[in-house]
Formats: C-alpha cells, structure tokens, sequence
C-alpha cells in the first residue's frame, strides 16, 4: 500500500517519458525531411510559373494568373529526353549489377582468404578513390579509341565499373569480415565448393549490398564527365549531359534551367524511390535473423 | 580449421577466379591510365610537346614557388576545413538520424526515403538550387529569414571570403548527410536483438543503452564513416566546381585540391594546362589520402575489433 | 535461388542492350559526334537507315552553346544547301568545360575536324603543339586584314591558323524607359556617368549597375576592359604593357581600379554573390537602369528585354576626349591538323572565310562583328550603333590577352580575381596593381 504513489510516479513519467520518446523523433524527422526537401520543393513549384512571377513570389504556389509552361516548352522543343533517359538508364544499371557482382567477388576473397599479398592488394584496389579520376582521362579516351569504344555505352560502363570497384570492395570486405566463420566452416565440412559458400555469404551482406548498390548507382547516373568525353555524340549522350548543355544555353531563360533542373531530377527521384522500397526490403531483411 | 582445409588443396583457383575480373578491369581501365598521368609529376615539357625528365623539381615547385606554393597550402587548408566540416556536422547528423530511424516506429521507411533524397541528385542540380535559394536577388533566403525577424543578418554568405568555404560545406553536408545516415543505419539495425534486450530489461536508459550498447557495436562503421569522408573530401571536386568556377572565388577562398588540381591540369579560359604540375598536384592527393587509409587499415582497423553477427 | 537468376537475367538483358548499342552506329566514330542538343527526337532515327554514301561529316567543336540554334536553323543549312556532300555538326561544350574537353578529346585523337579558337596565346599553344593546321593557302584568307590576323597568327607573322570570325565591343546597356522616366540622358563623360549613377540611386527605383563579382571574370572584362582604354590611351597602353615601358602599377591602371572600386556603391545587395546570369536577368526584367557588358548580349536582351534599349560607349574624362573601345578580336575557327577530311574542312572554312558567311553571322549574331575586309550590312539597331563607334574612336583589344597571358601566374585569371576583389573592397586599386605587376614581373621579360 504504501509504496503505490511511487509506482504511480513512475509509471506517470515513463508515460512522459515514452510520449516524448516517441514524439521527439517524429519532431525531428519531420523537420530535418522538410529541410531536405524544401529546395527540391522550390525548383519544383517555380518551374511551372512565369518568369515574373517566379521573381516576385518566389513562395507562392502556381496559380491561374502566374501558371506557365513555358519553360517546358522551351526545354522539350530540342532535347531528347527519352533516349538520353534510355542510355543512363542502360549504363547505370549495367554497371551497377557488374560493379556489385565483381566487387563481391573481389571482397570475398579479399576477407576470406589469408594468401601473401592479400593487404598489399587490397591498398592496390583502392588506390582508385586516392586519386582525381579526371586524372586518367586522356589515357582512358586513348584506350576507348584502341578498343573502338568511343560512342558506345560499352565504353561508358567499362569506366564506371572502374571507377566503382574500389570503394564496392572496401566497404563490402569490411562487412564480409562480420560474418560468422562457423557457418563458413561448417558449409566446407559439408563439401561445398567455394563458390557455394560465397553464394552463402551472399544474402548475409544484403544490407550493405543494398546501401552500395544506391550510392555507387548516383555518381554513376549523374556524371557528366565521361560521357563528355567518351561518349558524346546524340545516340548516347546520358540525361546528365542533356541536361548540362540546356543548362548552359539557357543560363539565364530562369523558365527554360528551372524546368530542366525538374526534369533532371524527377526521373532519378522516381528511379530512387522504386528502388528504396527494394533496398529498404534488403536492408531490413539483414536485420530480421 | 578452414587453414587446414585449404592447406590439402594444391593451388587456390577459386581465389584467383574471384579476383581476376575486379582487378582485370580495374588495372586496364583505371589503375594503367592514372599511375600513366601521375608519371607526369617527374616530366616537363618543351614547346612543341615532347617530355623530358626533371626528377623532384616540380615537387620543389610545387611547395617554394610563389605562383604554386600559396595556392597548393591554402587549398590544403581549406580542405582541412571543408573535412572537419564534414566531420563535425555531417556525421554527427548521419548518426542521429540513423539512430532515430533504427529506434523504429512509424513512418521510418517514409523519412528514410526522403531524407536520403539530396543525396540522389547530382551536383550540377544541387549548386543550382542552392545558389538560387541563398540568392540574394531572388531573395529566398531573405524573405524566410524575414518571417522570423532575422532578416538584417542576410548575407550573399556565397560570395564573401570569410563564409563561402563555410557555406559550400555545408550545401556539401546537407547533400550527403545520407550516406552516414545508410552506413550506420545497416549497422544499427544489424545488432542483434539480444543485446538490446538484455540491455532494455536490466532498465537501462534509451540514451545509455545507446551509448554503451549500440555505440561501441557499430564502431567498425564509424571507421568506415569518417574514412569515407576522408577520401571523399580530399578528393572533393564538383560541388565546388559547379558554384564557384575552377577560380574557386572569391580570392580563392573556396579552393580545395580538387580544385587546384582541374585548374593546374586542365587550364581554364586563357590559362593553359600544364599537365605535368597537375599531375604533381595529384600525387600529392593522392599522398595525403593513401596516408588517411594507411593510418585506418593499420591503426584503427587493428585497434577495434570488429564483431561477429 | 531464385533471386540470383532473377539478377543473372538483369545482367544478360543490360549487357545485350549495351552491345547493341554501338551495333547500331554504322559510321565511325568520330563521324557519329554530335552534340547531344542536336539530336532532333525525328531526325535521330533516319541516320542509322541512310549508310552514309560519300557524304563526309564535319564536325565543329565549340564553346558557343548559346548559338547552337543559330548554328543549327541558319548557318549550317546555308552551307549545305551549296554543299549537299558535306553535312556539318555544331557541337559546342559548356564554356567552363571548353578547355579541359578539347585538350583531352585533341590528345586523345577525338577532337572534332574543327576546332573554335580562342583568340592569342591559347591559340597558339594549340598550333604549336601540332593540333591546328596551318591555313595559309587557304582560299579567303585574303579577306582578312593584318589586325583581324593578328589574334590567331604565330609571332614572326608568317603562319596564320585559325579564320577570324568576330569582334565583340564593349560598352554600357541601358534602360531608356527607366532614363526618360527619371529624366536621364546617356553620359558622355565620367562626370556625368557618376551623377546619373547618383541620380538612379537617389529615386531608388531602380537598380543603378546590374553587375555581379561572384563569377569575377566580369569584373575583369565587363568593367576593367571596358573603361579602361581611356585611361590607358587604348593600343598605345596596351603596347607599352607589352614593350614593358608601362607597368600596371602606372597611374592609368590604378585609376581604372579606382574607377571599379567606385561602382560598388551603385551594384545590387549581395553582389558578391550575383552571377552573371542573374545580372542578366536583372537588367533585362527592367530592375537595373545600366548593364555594363558588350555587344554579344544583344541578342539575348533583344529577346528577354520587355523595354526599350539603348547603348552608351565608356565615358572619357572631357568631353570632346579621344575614345577609346575594346573592339575585342573574339573567336575563329581552325582546322584540327588530325582531321580525315581535310578537303571539306578547308571547302567550310573557305566558305567562313567568305562575304556570304560574314553577312550571315553578323546578323544572325548581332553583336558579333564580322572581321572580313568585306563590307557587311547590319540590320540591327543597336548592332549599328556598337559599330559606329569605331568610326569616332580608337579601337583597342583586351591588354592582357597579347603574349602576356603566356606564363605562370596566368594574367587573365590574375586580372579577374584582383578586379572582383577590388569590387569586393577587400584589396585596394594599389595592392591590385601590385600583385598584377609582380605576377608578370615573376616571368615576362620584355624585348
């Protein structure tokens, strides 16, 4: 009897507690996503205004009177956005599953062989992120005309599964480290091959898979740099590219770069948001054991 | 005991099968045409184009000239900033984030999703937006700060010496704040549910819990982290690039290696290129960041010992 | 499993997609560049159906984007229409990238068959390491006096490499609505340029300077190229400079300094972080009465503008002064010594050598003066007034683009970043002078 008020206190402040607890991370998602989102929202809203109306009401939501698509206009009259949309597509996803493949392999037997050499090579396989890519431009150009791969996406991949593997491999042997060597063990009492135990190991690393698979795929997607010089031409410029060029021809048609900025961004935002639900599901399928 | 397995078999095929296409690609297209140009830090050039080498000299260059010598210090001085910047705002923020997330609860996949989304768009789109918001024309910024009665402390923070380094690291931040975020997201979420339960039941707070459990759990990803962040910010370029120029103004208060590196190997405008000083550039990147990883893989990697799931 | 061979199948489908791609280009290479904004979404198609049957593609490197639809609707169909073998393809990078990407694509062996020159030195460095043809002989070449050359000729005068195409002049913009209404005229000396610059910021209506300093190359040639010729004397400054019986420590210099430094109080708030398309759009939205800058924004303003427009040349001291303008030797073009087509590279720049051509750019450009000896006739208003300046005063040229911009630390890029801090206020006209001074002392010796 005597010790119920105590309990009452208590469980009034773990009441307090868990209301905050619960309510403060609402608080402070919600205000750090519309932080995140609020220039994205910005471009958005002023690309479907009129020029003056994008000056004198920048906040305002597009209404009757300010309502235009002029900048669309200008920016869809030239430009062929489905095709350069096709070709990043193309090279994106290409090199995305072959930098994920190639890389996991590499990783694996970076983490789980102990052979001479294994941390020499592992710095040699990073050497890549030490050093401005931009650097090997013009031996890579020479080669792509060796290979007769200038104008190809071939060309294109070849590069980013390069310029990809090394940071794939760095953080995927981190996180191919983590796994249970009894399971390892265990599978190689059983007889299977090496390469059954890597196909093992795997689903185990999905989480990072996941995570790599988005951030190795952005720089890709948005490079501008090698299509320019590798591959110019109509046929296989990428949406970056596009993009940059309406950029630069109208810098100051606010309508024509506000309305292209959008449709640089949309497909990418469309492009993440589909594959985030897969990533999500990767993620948290490393969690649930 | 896996030792003993292996030891039966002549010669580990399998090892040389799975390194064989990373580093076939990765040598031909990568590794060759880099350490080709970085070869370039020892040569010089005469007028019609033909090398010649200099051994050290263009190293000596590069830290005594007074063309050279200040902006290869400067921008290595701004890097630091820009890096600490990164560091101090860019991580912690990833931290609480993913630790907001990872406590679950409604919505999670919602605000994951969205605040991962700066970090989709490319750079080019990113400077545009931000210098169109912190515009002092367009007045964005202005008017915001206006509403809640801070308008007087409006400055074009982009074009002022003292600020814009500031200012550029922290559009860099608020673009890739996702990628701690991700990173120490998968690791909270991989720790085994025991541990924290065992951990909620003894009574522990939520922050003690966090500290002392999770924290020192996920302490291999905070290596990896702020190595990440390492590399990635010395070799730092577009962001920059697309807001302020190769001149990295004002005053080259924004240059940082990339920087200084694209100016001196590419030229702009009626500055040529001078292949063989940006090359020397370069190394010297690339110096800096082999040093970072070597003090990771051989200090912090031996030191933490990494957990198994 | 089944996950596995759901990628495996991905893969397989990408790999296909990307193998067929370059399947799908019959001609080579270099012949199949083009710009990406040139692609025409109905044109794109046809190509790979037509083989080409003799029919050679020249292609033009440039850092022109802002032309491309008078490239593409205009010039090139004039062309071709005489010229049915030959198809021509303008395909111009971003100006920041301009440098970077030519030097990789020459070096590479990709570059295009024709290459956009800068004028002077950068030129030169180009046709010294081999990458420009030597265009002496070329047919139309006799159209082109000595000054017109002189940007693009190698220093003993004997080798030209690059047809001269234009000059730009610099000068004032202004709004004459905005001027009538607070009753302004366009000043004709310094005197009068400050009181109107006092007068616009007195009613407050309007902005007096549209200008910016945050991309600084603007500062360097939209303020301290254009009002400086009348400080230095126009060429006899700029060749003093260079015979080194001037230094930019000399008082003219300084002076235009000062000049610039007295402008900050008349630019928008924030212009330390105002790029040079923002001052564009401030001017032409009819909030800046003035827009310091040159004739190649003609076009743009023509366009954009909702008011009437009007141009004022840099005011002198007194009236009745000398002037001086910076009639500014721009672009050319030149032929990539490694093109496979030298014979219908040459027929084209012939052709850009040519009466027809000239006329054709300068009013499908205005603002863009045609360099040829021919004499051209200029439909546009404003255009005619930039160019009958020439007739009242000295041209001049940019005085650091002439051999001085050839060593380390480069001049121009010196010059932008002296003159936008001296905007800024954080350097003083002298420190300027200084260190402009010292950075060509470091390497120039003159003859």
């Amino acid at each position: 009897m005597s010790d119920s008020s105590p309990v009452r206190t208590a469980t009034f402040t773990y009441r307090l507690r868990r209301f905050f607890g619960s309510l403060a991370p609402h608080l402070v998602l919600a205000g750090y996503s519309v932080f995140a989102l609020f220039p994205i929202f910005m471009i958005l809203i002023n690309s479907f205004k009129t020029r003056k109306a994008i000056f004198g009401a920048p906040f305002e939501l597009p209404n009757a009177q300010t309502f235009s698509l002029i900048g669309y206009e200008t920016v869809t009259k030239r430009a062929n956005f489905a095709q350069y949309f096709i070709n990043s597509t193309i090279v994106t996803i290409g090199a995305l599953l072959l930098i994920l493949l190639i890389g996991a392999m590499a990783a694996y037997a970076l983490s789980e062989y102990r052979f001479p050499g294994n941390a020499l090579l592992g710095l040699y396989l990073s050497i890549g992120i030490m050093i401005p890519i931009r650097l090997g431009t013009v031996g890579i150009l020479r080669l792509m005309v060796g290979l007769n791969l200038v104008n190809t996406l071939a060309g294109l991949i070849l590069v980013y599964i390069a310029q990809g593997l090394p940071l794939t491999i760095f953080i995927l042997s981190q996180f191919m480290r983590q796994v249970p060597r009894e399971l390892k063990d265990a599978a190689r009492i059983d007889g299977a091959s090496e390469y059954r135990i890597f196909m093992l190991v795997l689903p185990l690393v999905r989480p990072a898979l996941g995570a790599i698979g988005i951030f190795t795929m952005i720089p890709i997607w948005n490079d501008l740099w090698f299509p320019l010089i590798i591959s110019p031409s109509a046929k296989t410029a990428t949406i970056t590219l596009g993009v940059q060029q309406f950029l630069g021809q109208f810098v100051s048609d606010w309508n024509a770069v506000l309305s292209s900025l959008t449709l640089a961004m949309v497909p990418i935002l469309i492009f993440y948001i589909v594959f985030s639900g897969q990533m999500i599901r990767s993620i948290t399928a490393g969690a649930i054991k | 005991m896996s030792q003993a397995i292996r030891r039966k078999k002549v010669f580990p095929w399998h090892i040389v099968v799975f390194l064989a296409p990373a580093v076939i690609i990765y040598s031909v297209f990568m590794v060759f045409p880099l350490l080709n140009s970085l070869r370039l830090s020892f040569f010089g050039f005469t007028p019609d184009n033909k090398e010649f080498f200099v051994g050290f000299q263009n190293y000596v260059k590069l830290f005594t000239d007074s063309t050279y010598a200040p902006r290869f210090w400067g921008a290595l001085k701004n890097n630091f900033v820009f890096f600490a910047i990164h560091m101090l705002v860019q991580n912690p923020i990833g931290l609480l984030l993913a630790a907001l997330l990872a406590g679950g609860g409604r919505g999670r996949n919602f605000y994951r999703t969205i605040l991962f989304m700066p970090t989709v768009l490319s750079v080019v789109i990113i400077g545009f937006i931000w210098q169109l918001i912190l515009n002092p024309l367009w007045g964005v910024t202005e008017g915001l700060m206006k509403m809640v009665g801070l308008g007087s402390l409006f400055k074009p923070w982009l074009g002022l010496p003292e600020s814009a380094l500031i200012a550029v690291s922290l559009i860099s931040v608020w673009q890739f704040v996702g990628i701690p975020m991700i990173l120490f997201y998968a690791a909270l979420i991989g720790i085994p549910e025991e541990l924290i339960e065992a951990a909620t039941v003894d009574g522990a707070s939520r922050w003690h819990s966090f500290w002392h459990i999770k924290f020192p759990l996920i302490l291999p990803t905070v290596g990896i982290v702020a190595i990440l962040t390492f590399v990635g910010n010395f070799n730092a370029f577009d962001l920059i690039y697309t807001m302020k120029g190769a001149n990295a103004g004002p005053e080259f208060s924004t240059d940082i290696m990339g920087t200084l590196f694209y100016r001196t190997f590419f030229g702009q405008q009626l500055q040529l290129g001078n292949p063989a000083m940006g090359a020397t550039v370069a190394a010297m990147m690339f110096l800096i960041i082999l040093t970072g990883v070597l003090i990771y893989m051989f200090l912090w990697q031996r030191r933490v010992t990494t957990y198994e799931l | 499993m089944r996950k596995y061979s759901i990628f495996a199948l991905l893969l397989v489908v990408v790999m296909l997609l990307a193998a067929c791609a370059p399947a799908a280009t019959p001609a080579p290479a270099e012949e199949a560049t083009q710009p990406p904004a040139a692609a025409e979404p109905t044109k794109a198609p046809e190509q790979p159906a037509q083989p080409a049957e003799e029919k050679v593609t020249l292609t033009i490197e440039s850092w022109r984007n802002d032309d491309l639809t008078i490239w593409q609707d205009t010039i090139i169909p004039a062309f071709e229409a005489k010229h049915p073998n030959i198809h021509v393809v303008f395909a111009p990078t971003a100006p920041a990238e301009y440098n970077g990407v030519l030097n990789t694509k020459l070096e590479g062996g990709t570059a295009g068959d024709l290459i956009t020159c800068r004028p002077f030195d950068a030129s030169l460095k180009l046709f010294e390491k081999g990458y420009l043809a030597p265009l002496n002989d070329l047919p139309g070449m006799e159209n082109f006096g000595d000054v017109a050359k002189s940007a693009w000729i190698t220093d003993d005068g004997k080798t030209v490499f690059c047809v001269p195409m234009a000059s730009v002049i610099h000068g004032f913009f202004y709004n004459k609505e905005a001027f009538d209404k607070l009753g302004l005229k366009p000043p004709e000396t310094k005197a009068e340029f400050k009181a109107v610059l006092d007068a616009i910021k007195a009613d407050g209506t309007y902005i007096p300077l549209g200008m910016g300093t945050a991309d600084m190359w603007e500062a360097a040639t939209m303020g301290f190229q254009n009002i400086g010729p009348n400080n230095w004397k126009g060429e006899e400054g700029r060749l003093a400079l260079i015979k080194g019986t001037a230094k930019y420590t000399d008082e003219p210099y300084v002076k235009t300094w000062r000049e610039l430094a007295a402008w900050r109080d008349y630019l928008p708030p924030g212009f330390e972080a105002v790029k040079y398309p923002d001052a564009q759009s401030l001017f032409t939205l009819g909030k800046a009465a003035i827009y310091p800058t040159g004739s190649w924004e003609i076009a743009l303003f023509e366009q954009q503008a909702t008011f009437e427009m009007g141009v004022f040349k840099p005011p002198v001291e007194n009236k009745g002064d000398q002037c001086y303008i910076s009639d500014h030797t721009d672009i050319a073009l030149g032929m990539n010594a490694a093109t496979k087509h030298p014979e219908e590279a040459k027929t084209f720049l012939s052709w850009v050598a040519s009466k027809e051509f000239a006329e054709l750019y300068s009013n499908a450009l205005p603002g863009f003066f045609s360099l040829s000896n021919e004499p051209v006739t200029l439909k546009d208003p404003l255009a005619q007034e930039f160019v009958s300046w020439r007739g009242q005063c000295k041209s001049t040229i940019r005085n650091s683009y002439q051999i001085l911009s050839r060593g380390e630390p480069n001049l121009e890029n010196e010059l932008w970043r002296v003159s936008a801090a001296v905007i800024n206020g954080t350097m003083t006209p002298e420190q300027a002078a200084k260190e402009i001074q010292d950075g060509l002392d470091k390497w120039y010796k003159p003859k």
